[in-house]
């Protein structure tokens, strides 16, 4: 399966086989997650300080996860989106905690995207060996999921600038050492010229996090900016222009997350499916309930639409016509919001009191579900975004 | 048909109405409207203020200390309750196990209980559902044997809400294994302190611990505290599971979270986006439907009709209700319902939160009122009760 740099998606759709590589790819984050991210496992990596484990991150260097979709010029291994899906939906079925959206998918995204050569030489090698974390400062107060509402002020400082700004729910603010900042330097809050992009150094003057779980489990950060001076050389990509290549990276990371989403309802379906067979009531399995049988079947089919439409997104995620890329992505998105919402609240209903409860894996699922749809867009962003009489 | 209220309860209405206005601590229904965890010490505060006022129990006979106030009267109450802020009161003592003693227990169990529930000295919880048995009640295997004047009871019971609050436990028991499986059954009331019980918290999706474990260890428990006859519990069950529907559509309680949920949604300027306006047009338009069908049981009951299965619809309904209300408001917040901020909903937390002040029981309302469809005899259980009963199918 090949994502198409060349309008090729319509040619080429029919092959959905994995090619060797892909299938090794996919047997090594397999064989992580089932060797190492147990439920118990990773209630334990939750309650280390960064709310992760340090070594699991340095497991995924060594395996070359880090390094996977970064161009081989950079010490990557050059991937597309579909071997960020294949990694993504296997960190879903475990519920992976680490920053891999945030800083590979995203930060790295935006480096490969944007970056001069300079900081691409500096940056994407230090992700890859696993030695940088970083994450997108973007989301404000009042910017809900709109990417062109930025209030955060970039002014002109000499050669450099000042940066100035409240920034909410960074996802996995609190790791990063670098933040990857959407700064105003030009128009007002929702215009889409004059956004543009800042490397800031965390440990940066003026630079305050406030590092907290997330009810998914995961983690997030409140990042200010007071007075924080920059050099020339920390702004990413052209002044002024961002927005065009921010979409294209966030594209990306939604096909990534549909990947997770999928990933994550194949396992509670798994898990319910499982639970209908095993659990009696009235002396009988209650699976044999046909009630209950159609309803199990309707998740079925939701996560089987969902998957369909995170290989499209993942296939069209650097679709070279950025119209056709958006369309992709966000029917994708309104999928997988719908799916995922209809998959989780059925496997708590399905479970019965035992889907309440903290000790069981199926609520947690359940949860990240709930997240992800509020990632990037929810279903009614996206169904906005969707040019349907285009 | 008339839809007006009587002169008499317009002005019970705003009697009630001064008595909340004059009575109901601030503090406590603030934590209400903001959706925050209520404590023991808040509940009971608020029991006793109603005890005093000789309100604590609406439905019971005036001879037990009830208001016995006529069903119009207690949905007057309970919508004016709603809306205010009041907290819930427990519904174990007053709503389920009290009036199953007034209808079967001894006269020395009504002298020795029925006050202690008015006045809050005991707090009662349920002890029915076991891990092996939930909607199939009747298989339950807690089991209590005879020893003397005793019965010794062995197993355990789960989903035991506020039972690390409860002073006393009403328990289903199994005292005939070779009967027909609702006919071993006996209803016992078992003070908590008893040597061999044991209670643990469960941990529930939203952070919360509502609801615990309660295991039963050769726990000692004298025959006077058995409701009724030896066996014939599932009767004294079925007939607490039918008692209070008034209350059962949580139509106060959605109509006060509807307005939260617009509050919010203004706020957060999503009463200008006409998807999310759409949604909440749609909710609150089931809502009005389910005011009146509630209603209208309620005026049947008034005059001597029903409610049969029907309650069951309420339930649904109700329950979809409440769901669809925490979940607007989840969606509504958009990020901002990320952090997940728990010790902001409990009492003497001062730190700033993160986001709007009403951001932090987003998330968890949404995620713990998925319960509202399980508990309580879950919806496909109500849906199977319809089916039969009142289709016919
Ligand atoms: C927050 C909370 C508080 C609670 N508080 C109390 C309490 O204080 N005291 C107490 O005793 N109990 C309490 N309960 C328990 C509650 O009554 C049970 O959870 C409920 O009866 C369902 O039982 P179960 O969880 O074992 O699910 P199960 O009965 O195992 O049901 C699992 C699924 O199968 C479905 N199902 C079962 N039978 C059928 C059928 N015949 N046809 C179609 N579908 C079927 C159910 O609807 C559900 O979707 C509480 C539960 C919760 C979640």
């Amino acid at each position: 399966m090949r994502s198409i740099a060349g309008g090729g998606l319509r040619e080429e759709v029919l092959d959905f086989d994995y090619t060797e590589e892909q299938r090794l790819l996919a047997e090594s984050v397999t064989r992580f997650v089932k060797d190492r991210y147990g439920f118990a496992a990773r209630k334990k990596f939750m309650a280390e300080p960064q709310g992760f484990a340090a070594a699991n991150w340095a497991q995924f260097a060594a395996l070359g996860l880090l390094a996977l979709p970064f161009p081989e010029a950079h010490g990557g291994i050059g991937g597309g989106a579909v071997e960020t899906m294949i990694v993504m939906e296997n960190f879903g079925r475990g519920l992976v905690l680490e920053p891999y959206l945030a800083t590979v998918i995203l930060c790295g995204g935006l480096i490969s995207l944007a970056g001069s050569d300079a900081q691409r030489q500096t940056i994407l090698p230090a992700i890859a060996e696993g030695k940088l974390m970083l994450a997108f400062a973007q989301g404000e107060r009042h910017s809900r999921y709109a990417l062109d509402h930025v209030e955060t002020g970039a002014k002109k400082d000499g050669t450099g600038f000042v940066l100035n700004g409240h920034k909410n729910v960074v996802l996995h603010g609190g790791s990063a050492g670098k933040f990857i900042v959407t700064a105003r330097t030009a128009g007002a809050a929702r215009d889409a010229k004059g956004v543009s992009l800042f490397l800031v150094d965390r440990e940066a003057k003026g630079v305050s996090v406030r590092d907290y779980p997330t009810v998914d489990g995961l983690r997030a950060a409140e990042v200010t900016l007071e007075n924080v001076r920059l050099g020339a050389d920390a702004l990413l990509g052209p002044l002024d222009n961002a927005l065009p290549l921010i979409e294209h990276a966030i594209d990306r990371a939604i096909a990534a997350l549909c990947a997770e989403a999928v990933g994550i309802m194949e396992t509670l379906n798994a898990m319910t499916l499982e639970y209908l067979k095993t659990r009696k009531q009235f002396g009988v399995a209650i699976g044999s309930f046909q009630v209950l049988q159609h309803r199990m079947v309707d998740m079925t089919i939701a996560a089987e639409q969902a998957k369909s439409m995170a290989i499209l997104a993942a296939l069209s995620a650097d679709d070279p016509d950025p119209g056709a890329r958006r369309r992709a992505i966000s029917a994708a998105k309104v999928q997988i919001g719908q799916s995922g919402r209809l998959v989780g609240q059925e496997a708590i209903q399905l479970h019965g009191g035992i889907g309440m409860t903290d000790e069981y894996a199926a609520g947690h699922y359940f949860k990240r579900l709930s997240t992800i749809e509020k990632t990037f867009g929810d279903t009614d962003y996206h169904l906005e975004r969707f040019p349907a009489f285009a | 048909m008339d839809l007006a209220y009587t002169k008499e309860e317009q002005e019970f209405r705003a009697e009630v109405r001064a008595f909340l206005k004059e009575k109901l601590p601030p503090d406590l229904s603030r934590k209400v409207l903001d959706g925050k965890h209520m404590t023991r010490d808040g509940m009971m505060r608020w029991h006793r203020i109603l005890f005093e006022k000789g309100w604590i129990a609406p439905a019971w006979p005036k001879e037990y200390g009830g208001a016995d106030w006529s069903i119009i009267q207690r949905h007057i109450y309970d919508e004016e309750a709603a809306e205010a802020g009041a907290p819930a009161v427990l519904p174990f003592g007053l709503v389920m196990c009290g009036p199953v003693i007034i209808k079967y227990g001894s006269d020395k169990q009504k002298a020795f209980f029925l006050p202690r529930i008015l006045s809050g000295e005991h707090v009662w919880c349920q002890g029915y559902s076991e891990p092996g048995s939930g909607s199939d009640l009747a298989s339950l295997k807690t089991k209590a044997e005879r020893d003397g004047d005793k019965y010794r009871v062995n197993g355990q019971k789960t989903w035991t809400s506020a039972a690390k609050w409860a002073d006393w436990i009403f328990c289903l028991v199994r005292t005939d294994p070779a009967a027909k499986k609702q006919e071993g059954i006996s209803f016992l009331l078992i003070d908590m302190k008893t040597p061999g019980i044991r209670v643990r918290p469960i941990v529930t999706i939203d952070g919360g611990a509502e609801v615990n474990e309660t295991f039963l260890d050769d726990v000692m428990v004298p025959v006077e505290n058995r409701i009724g006859e030896e066996n014939k519990g599932w009767t004294y069950a079925k007939y607490l599971l039918g008692n209070e529907r008034t209350s059962i559509a949580q139509v106060g309680g959605s109509k006060r979270e509807l307005k939260k949920l617009k509050a919010v949604a203004r706020a957060e300027e999503m009463d200008r986006d006409r998807r999310f306006r759409d949604k909440v047009a749609q909710l609150e338009i089931d809502l009005m439907g389910l005011e009146l069908s509630n209603l209208r049981m309620i005026a049947g009951l008034r005059d001597g009709r029903g409610p049969g299965a029907e309650a069951s619809i309420l339930k649904i309904k109700g329950s979809e209700i409440q769901q669809r209300l925490t979940e607007l408001t989840f969606e509504a917040l958009g990020p901002l319902a990320l952090p997940f901020q728990r010790e902001a909903l409990e009492e003497g937390w001062n730190e700033e939160i993160i986001g709007p002040d009403y951001a932090p029981p987003a998330a968890p309302r949404y995620f713990n009122m998925r319960k509202t469809t399980i508990y309580g005899g879950s919806n496909e259980i109500q849906k199977n009760i319809l089916a039969k009963a009142v289709l016919g199918l």
